[in-house]
C-alpha cells in the first residue's frame, strides 16, 4: 500500500485535486483547426490537379468553412488565455521546441490566406450574396484586388498543402508533446488528430457540394481516412498498452474507465464505424442521404478533441 | 554554478513551515502556494513507513516547462533557476500541462507562477525563505558544482532520490532517504 497525500493543505484552482487549466475552447479550437486545416487541403489539392471546375465544392464553396473556423478558433484560444492582453508576445519571437510557437505562426499565415482563397472565389461561387450587397460596386479597388488574388491563385494551393498538413498535425502535437500528461505522450496523436481533420474536412465539402460525383468522391475519400484513422486509433491504444505505469493506468480512462462510453460509443462507434458502414452501404447503391454519415464523423471528430483534452488533464505521473 | 535544494526525509517532521515562508516572503495569494508538504505512507500495517517531502518546482535541468512556452516567458537564469517573466506570460497554460511535479499554477493577475528557489533573496547573499525558517533544519541549499558545498558534500555521503525521474527532467530538488 502506498498513500500520498497534501498535509500542508494544498487546493490549488484548476490544479488540485487534477489539472484542469485546457478548458472547452482549447477542444473546440483543436477541432476547427483541423476542420479548416482539411478543407484547404482539398481545396489547395484539387486546384492544382486543375479540377476546380469539376469538385467546386472542394475547391469553391466549402473554402468559406476555413476563414471563419479559423476566426472562431482563434477568439476560442484567446478566450482561455488567463493573460490575453499579452498574446501579442507570441509573435516577439518563435520557439522552435515549442508547439504553441509553431502553431501561432501557421495560424498567422494560413488565416489570411484562407481569407484571401475564399474572397478570390466570393463573386464566382456566392454570386447570390454579392448582387444583393454590391460591394463590388461600391468599393472600386475590390476589382483590381480580385485580379491581383485571382493571378495568384496557384501559389496560395502550394503554399497551403505544406501549411494546411502542418496545422492539420500541429493540433495533435500541441498535446502528445506533454511528456508530463501520459495519455497525451504518444507519438500517433499528430498524425491521427491529421487524419481526423482531413476526414471531418471531407465531410463538410459533403455537405457543401451540391454535385452528386463530387459528394461521392469525397464520400469515398472520407471512408479511406475514416479507416486510416480506426487503424491509428488501434495503434494508439496499443501503444498505451506497450507503455509504462502510467500510460496503462492512462488508458484505463479509456478502456473501462469514465470515458469509456463517450470514446467507443460516440467517436469510434457512432463518429467512425457507423459513417464508414454508411458509405459502404451508398458505394454498394443503397439509397442513403450522404448528409448523414458526413455529419456523424463531424460530431465524432468534434467529441474525440474534448475527450482526449479532458481525460488527458486527468493523467499524470505522480501521486 | 548550480544551485539545487537537498531536503532530508529523515529530519522532516511537515510542521508547514517552509509553507508559510514562502507564502509570506513572497506574497503568494491566498489559496495559492508554491511549495507544499506531501505526506507518503507506504507499506501494510504493523510495518507502516512514513515519509515526509517539502516539494517545489524542481528547477529541472531539462525543463519541459522552458521548452514548450510559447513565449519564452519561461527561460533559466544563472544558476539553472527556472522563472517566469509575468510581462512576457500570456497565460496559455502549456508549461502547466507540462510539468510532471504541477509545480506551477494561475496567478489571479493571470500569469503563470511558481517557486523562484527565493531568486531575489539569493541576489542579496540570503537563502530561501523556506529554507531559512526551517526549525528541524532538514534543507540545505548551495551550489552544485563546488564539491565543497553543503548540497554537494550531502549528496556524496547520503543516500538520495529526486522525484519522477523517468519524467526525464533531471530535477534539482533532492531528497536524502
Amino acid at each position: 500500500m502506498q498513500e500520498e497525500l497534501f498535509t500542508s493543505g494544498r487546493n490549488i484552482p484548476n490544479i488540485d485535486p487534477y489539472l484542469d487549466v485546457w478548458h472547452w475552447p482549447i477542444a473546440l479550437y483543436l477541432f476547427l483547426g483541423g476542420l479548416a486545416a482539411g478543407i484547404l487541403f482539398f481545396a489547395a489539392l484539387f486546384y492544382i490537379l486543375g479540377k476546380d471546375e469539376v469538385y467546386p465544392g472542394a475547391v469553391k464553396k466549402a473554402t468559406v468553412i476555413p476563414p471563419i473556423a479559423l476566426s472562431v478558433g482563434l477568439l476560442a484560444l484567446i478566450y482561455d488565455l488567463t493573460h490575453p492582453l499579452y498574446a501579442w508576445q507570441l509573435y516577439t519571437t518563435f520557439r522552435i521546441e515549442s508547439p504553441m510557437s509553431w502553431g501561432a505562426w501557421v495560424l498567422l499565415i494560413v488565416t489570411p490566406i484562407a481569407f484571401l482563397w475564399t474572397f478570390s472565389y466570393y463573386r464566382e461561387a456566392f454570386g447570390g450574396i454579392e448582387s444583393k450587397l454590391k460591394l463590388f460596386n461600391k468599393l472600386k479597388f475590390l476589382n483590381t484586388f480580385e485580379a491581383w488574388v485571382i493571378k495568384n491563385r496557384m501559389n496560395m494551393a502550394y503554399a497551403l498543402i505544406p501549411l494546411s498538413l502542418i496545422l492539420g498535425v500541429y493540433t495533435g502535437i500541441l498535446l502528445s508533446a506533454f511528456n508530463a500528461r501520459p495519455l497525451w505522450n504518444n507519438a500517433i496523436l499528430g498524425p491521427l488528430f491529421l487524419v481526423s481533420g482531413l476526414s471531418t474536412g471531407a465531410a463538410a465539402i459533403i455537405i457543401m457540394s451540391k454535385s452528386m460525383k463530387e459528394k461521392h468522391l469525397f464520400g469515398k475519400i472520407d471512408l479511406g481516412l475514416i479507416i486510416v484513422e480506426l487503424a491509428l486509433i488501434a495503434h494508439m491504444i496499443m501503444g498505451y498498452y506497450a507503455g509504462s505505469q502510467v500510460q496503462l493506468e492512462a488508458v484505463e480512462l479509456l478502456v473501462g474507465g469514465e470515458f469509456t462510453l463517450i470514446f467507443f460509443g460516440v467517436v469510434v462507434l457512432l463518429g467512425l464505424l457507423l459513417p464508414a458502414f454508411l458509405e459502404v452501404g451508398e458505394i454498394m447503391g443503397i439509397k442513403i442521404p450522404v448528409i448523414i454519415p458526413a455529419l456523424l464523423v463531424i460530431i465524432g471528430g468534434l467529441v474525440f478533441r474534448f475527450v482526449m483534452v479532458e481525460a488527458g488533464q486527468l493523467t499524470r505521473y505522480l501521486y | 554554478m548550480r544551485y539545487a535544494m537537498v531536503i532530508d526525509t529523515k529530519k522532516c517532521v511537515g510542521c508547514s513551515d517552509c509553507v508559510v515562508a514562502c507564502q509570506t516572503e513572497n506574497n503568494v495569494p491566498e489559496g495559492f502556494c508554491r511549495d507544499w508538504i506531501t505526506e507518503v505512507v507506504s507499506g501494510s500495517y504493523p510495518n507502516l513507513e512514513l515519509e515526509l517531502r517539502s516539494e517545489r518546482c524542481n528547477h529541472c535541468e531539462e525543463a519541459p516547462c522552458v521548452r514548450c512556452c510559447p513565449t519564452g516567458a519561461s527561460h533559466v537564469v544563472e544558476g539553472g533557476i527556472v522563472l517566469v517573466n509575468a510581462s512576457e506570460c500570456i497565460g496559455c497554460g502549456a508549461c502547466i500541462a507540462s510539468c510532471p511535479y504541477d509545480a506551477r499554477f494561475q496567478h489571479p493577475d493571470g500569469h503563470v507562477d511558481k517557486c523562484t528557489f527565493c531568486h531575489h533573496r539569493l541576489k542579496k547573499g540570503q537563502l530561501p525563505a523556506c529554507v531559512s525558517v526551517c526549525p528541524t533544519k532538514c534543507m540545505y541549499f548551495g551550489d552544485l558544482d563546488d564539491p565543497n558545498s553543503e548540497v554537494s558534500q550531502l549528496l556524496k555521503d547520503r543516500k538520495y532520490k529526486t522525484l519522477a525521474p523517468e519524467a526525464g527532467t533531471k530535477p534539482h530538488v533532492f531528497y536524502l532517504i
